[in-house]
Formats: C-alpha cells, structure tokens, sequence
C-alpha cells in the first residue's frame, strides 16, 4: 500500500495578520507557522492504515518555501516514511488548479493506491485542491470524512453532512480522501521519533519541471473585513468586568425577569 | 448574465440553501435557472426553467451522475456563472464541474466588490477578493450571506433530465445523530466552551456558569471533536442552531460553521483573550479576559 498525504504549511490563525506590499495577501513577517490544522487528520488517518496492513509507505508531500519543510518534519516525525518538497516561493500566488496540477504532475506515474488530504486549508479554505486532484489524476473521490475502514481493497467511509448527518459511502482503491477535523486523534511526535525525523529523506522538486497549468481564477486582492459590530469590549481587573457584565445583561436581557 | 443554480434536496427534501442562490442571482442581476437532482413533491418556488431529475431514480448524492447531469444541463443554457451552497454538497461537487469546463472556481462568497467577489481567508480574519480568468466561473456561497427578500414564490417550468446510475462511489444509507439528553433549542440561556478553555477540567466552570444562569451549557467543535462534551452539546452547523436570550462564548474563536450555529441569540457575550476573534463581529459585549479566572468572579456573584 502506497499512500501520499499532502499537508499544507499555515500561520496560526490566532496571529494579528497584516497584508504584503503588494496588498494581495497576508505578510509573512511576525508569523508563527504550523501544520494546516485538518491535514494533521489526513497523516495520521495515512499512519494507522499502515499500521493496520503491517506494511506500505507514507509519503508526504508539501508546496512552497523552505520553511514548509518544518510542516513535513513534524509529519515525518508523526511516522511519515518521507517527503516531497515542491519548491516554490510563490505557491501562495497560485490557485487551487494549479496546486492541484503540480501535486498531480508528480503523483501521475508513482502508482499510490490512496491519496490523503485535509478537506480545506485554514488560511485560503477553498475546498478544492483535493476534489481536483482526484480529477486530474482520475481518481474517485469522498469528501469531509469523519470515518475511516480499509479491507482488502475496499474503503468504507462516512461523510460529515449538516445537522449531525452522516453518509456512509464505498469505493475502492485507488483513491483520494480529503479528511474533516474529527476523523480520528492525531498523535504527537516523541523524542525519539523527532529524531528519527531528522534523517528521513525529503526529495526536493522544482515548480519548473510541474507546473503546467494556467491559472483559471486571480487575487483581485486582500482586505480586512469590515467591522460591522457596535459591539462593546471590555478589559480590566475580572471583579470588575463581571459586575459590569451583569449590570449590562440585567439592563439589556430578560435573563434575570 | 446566466446563471445555473444549482438546488439541494436530500432524502427528496428541499433544503433551504437553494433559495439563497436565487437570492445571490437576483443581487447580481442575472437570469436563473436552476438545477435539482429531487423530488417532484417538494420543489424551489420560483419563477423560471427548472432542469429536474428525479431522485427516485437517480438515488442519494452520487457525484459522478450528479456531474454528468450538471454538464449536459450546461451545455443546453450556456450560463456564465454557475452556482452552490458552500455546503457538504456544493464543495463537493462544485470542483468536479469547475474541472470539467475548465472553468476558476471560487469558494465560499460573501459578497462582491472591486469587481470580483469577496471570499473569507484566516478564519474570516482577512476577505480575498477573487475574479475568475475565463468566460465561465464557478462559485460556493456561504451559508446565510445571501438572505431571499421574501418567502419563496413562484412555479417553475419543469424539465426532466434522464438519469444513468453508474458510479464509482456506492452510497450505503445515511446515519443520524444521536439525540436524546439535552434539547439545546428550549434553553433560555446557553454558556458554551471552545477551544479556548485549555483543558477538559475547565469545562466544570462553563457548566457551573451555566447553571447558574438557568441555562444549559454547549461546546464548539474541537471540544466535541476531543471528546470533552458531548456531541448533542455542539452548537454549529453540524450540530445544532440556537437561538437563546442569553449566548456566552467562551474562548470560542468564531469560525463560520459556529457562527452559523448562534449568530441569531438575542443578545451574545464573548469571552476571548483575541480581541480581534471573529466572534467579536456578532458579540454585543467582548471580555478580553482570562476564562478561568473571570468565569468563577461571574459565577459567585450569581451565586451570592
């Protein structure tokens, strides 16, 4: 069993953004970055498959600067056996099908049986990279998986649907999974493993020889929403912000009638 | 401009989703029709050509059938936009199709401005706003950022599509949530815990809070997701969507499925060490402040 996991590399949503130069989209100044949280789910989801068969290998692939390498680190260390580093600067001026194009470029002749992913990025959330894959690659393709069972060739997996509904669907290997938060609990990396990490091989690729794919939609550019609230903020001692907080909701709900 | 929207139904149920594509027609201007693999008992007021296939016989959702259908559907009304709810449905399908006419898809609209249409990045922290390069484009909009003016109306002029059924994806049946236990919708006053609480042991001062005010206490995603609440206790859009006199979020960031969860509570409370969290857009009062130490300050006077 030959599975790619493809993570993305995200800046902690909790940072205070602010725009690039260009004003096309966040500076990546002062950021602290991270695994894209739901591509976590499609590692580790990857690392118990292969746990289960007892053999096969775990790649995985990650696009953009030299820092994204850290987001592959930490998978090699969850237990990925190696990674693919597409290198390119400029990955966060491409769109979803030219993401798509590259990673399928790549994976067309090596032969994986499935295809992990998370089912959206944090940061851009288009929902598209992973149903675009499978596309190009042909592949059939679940989505916003909750649930996971592998036997002898078969996938069995429920999709999350709105209200607590679930679809439970049925496919066959070879496939592409984009995996919803929840899916199952990803591990920390140990010591030992992080170590092991280090020594792992990540094969470096350049966009040249990948990308073929024109754009099919642009950043017009990037904007801070605009504050629609009146809302009040409050900060101070909590002794006093709870007896304002109390004198606001006595004044302004029927809690206390 | 055309526009092909596309309709929802499951278990051959209208979903409401579909009239916020009519109403995003309408505000750009554009000539609708609409697609629906549904029912025949239960089909979109409106006005206009309804392309219909009958889920009697083409089943559950089946994406390469619902793909087939769409494509033959646009090849007849040549539509420049087509359109879907940013919905389990909508994001799922939607890329098949954007692929298939090589058309630019863009995600989860909002609105429109400087020519393109405005999209949520970060959280909802930060709006791209995005134009597609060809003649054709796809779109997903978010739930409830196009509200109909009205109550539904209208009776379209039917036309019945043919249905194939191979696929590689069977469907197997659906599966409910489970209920029981607490009935969020009736509670007058709701505390609910995110991420934000740190630790499942701090859950005990929500819940404290909560009883406090009469209320029942919910949760966020990632504390269903970790197994520290139950999931009848999931406030969002795969859980559940309440309306109460009182909401209190505590270190609840405000990611747009809970939003679409609460967002309609008469009067909400934020309780958030981020003041820029984008539960400050709907809170009426954000408490920068430190949840265990402000919870209990609250909670004893209630008490005393």
């Amino acid at each position: 069993m030959k599975i790619l996991v493809c993570v993305k590399q995200v800046p902690d949503m909790e940072s205070r953004f602010k725009l690039n130069a260009a004003g096309s989209w966040y500076s990546e100044q002062d950021l602290a970055w991270r695994m894209n949280e739901y591509d976590e789910f499609a590692v580790e989801q990857a690392l118990q498959l292969r746990e289960q068969l007892g053999d096969g290998e775990v790649v995985v692939l990650s696009i953009g600067p030299d820092r994204v390498k850290e987001a592959m680190k930490k998978a090699l260390a969850m237990g990925a056996d190696r990674g693919v580093h597409i290198q390119d600067d400029a990955s966060f001026d491409k769109d979803p099908l030219q993401i798509a194009s590259m990673i399928a470029a790549y994976a067309a002749d090596q032969g994986f049986d499935l295809i992990f992913t998370g089912m959206q990025s944090q940061d851009r959330g288009s929902a598209q990279v992973g149903v675009l894959l499978a596309g190009l690659l042909g592949l059939p393709a679940v989505t916003t998986i909750v649930a996971f069972a592998y036997a002898d060739g078969a996938v069995t997996v429920r999709r999350e649907l709105e209200g607590g509904q679930k679809a439970v669907v049925k496919l066959t290997t070879p496939a592409l999974l984009t995996c919803q938060l929840g899916l199952n609990t990803p591990r920390y990396p140990t010591l030992p493993n992080i170590m092991k990490a280090k020594k792992k091989e990540i094969l470096a690729l350049t966009v040249a020889d990948l990308l073929k794919a024109a754009a099919v939609t642009k950043t017009v550019a990037t904007v801070f929403p605009e504050k629609k609230g009146g809302g009040l903020v409050l900060e101070g001692d909590v002794g006093d912000l709870a007896d304002k907080l109390l004198a606001i909701l006595k004044e302004k709900t029927t809690v206390f009638k | 401009m055309k526009a092909l929207l596309v309709a929802e139904s499951r278990q051959g149920k209208l979903l409401g989703g579909s009239y916020e594509t009519l109403a995003f027609a309408r505000q750009q201007g554009a000539e609708a029709a609409m697609f629906l693999v549904g029912s025949n008992a239960d089909l979109p007021q409106f006005d206009g050509r309804l392309y219909l296939a009958d889920v009697a016989e083409a089943g559950e959702y089946n994406p390469e059938e619902h793909l087939r259908l769409l494509l033959d559907v646009v090849g007849r009304e040549t539509p420049q936009m087509i359109v879907f709810c940013h919905s389990s449905y909508g994001w799922d399908l939607a890329p098949r199709l954007a692929l298939a006419l090589k058309a630019g898809q863009i995600s989860e609209v909002v609105g429109s401005k400087d020519g393109g249409l405005l999209v949520p990045a970060c959280n909802s922290k930060l709006r791209r706003v995005v134009a597609a390069v060809g003649a054709t484009t796809v779109v997903t909009l978010q739930s409830g950022a196009f509200n109909p003016a009205g109550p539904p109306s209208g009776t379209p002029t039917v036309e019945k599509l043919a249905v194939q059924k191979a696929s590689k994806v069977e469907f197997i049946g659906y599966e409910e949530a489970e209920k029981g236990g607490v009935d969020l919708g009736k509670a007058k006053v709701i505390v609910s815990a995110g991420r934000g609480i740190g630790k499942p042991e701090n859950l005990a001062l929500v819940e404290a809070l909560a009883k406090a005010l009469g209320g029942e206490y919910g949760a966020s995603r990632p504390v269903v997701d970790a197994g520290w609440a139950e999931h009848n206790r999931q406030v969002g859009s795969t859980g559940q969507t309440v309306t109460p006199k009182l909401y209190i979020a505590c270190g609840i960031s405000g990611a747009v499925q809970h939003l679409a969860g609460m967002k309609k509570s008469e009067f909400i409370v934020a309780i958030n060490t981020d003041r820029d969290a984008p539960i400050s857009e709907v809170a009426d009062v954000l408490l920068v402040a430190d949840l265990k130490q402000f919870l209990p300050a609250l909670t004893a006077r209630l008490a005393g």
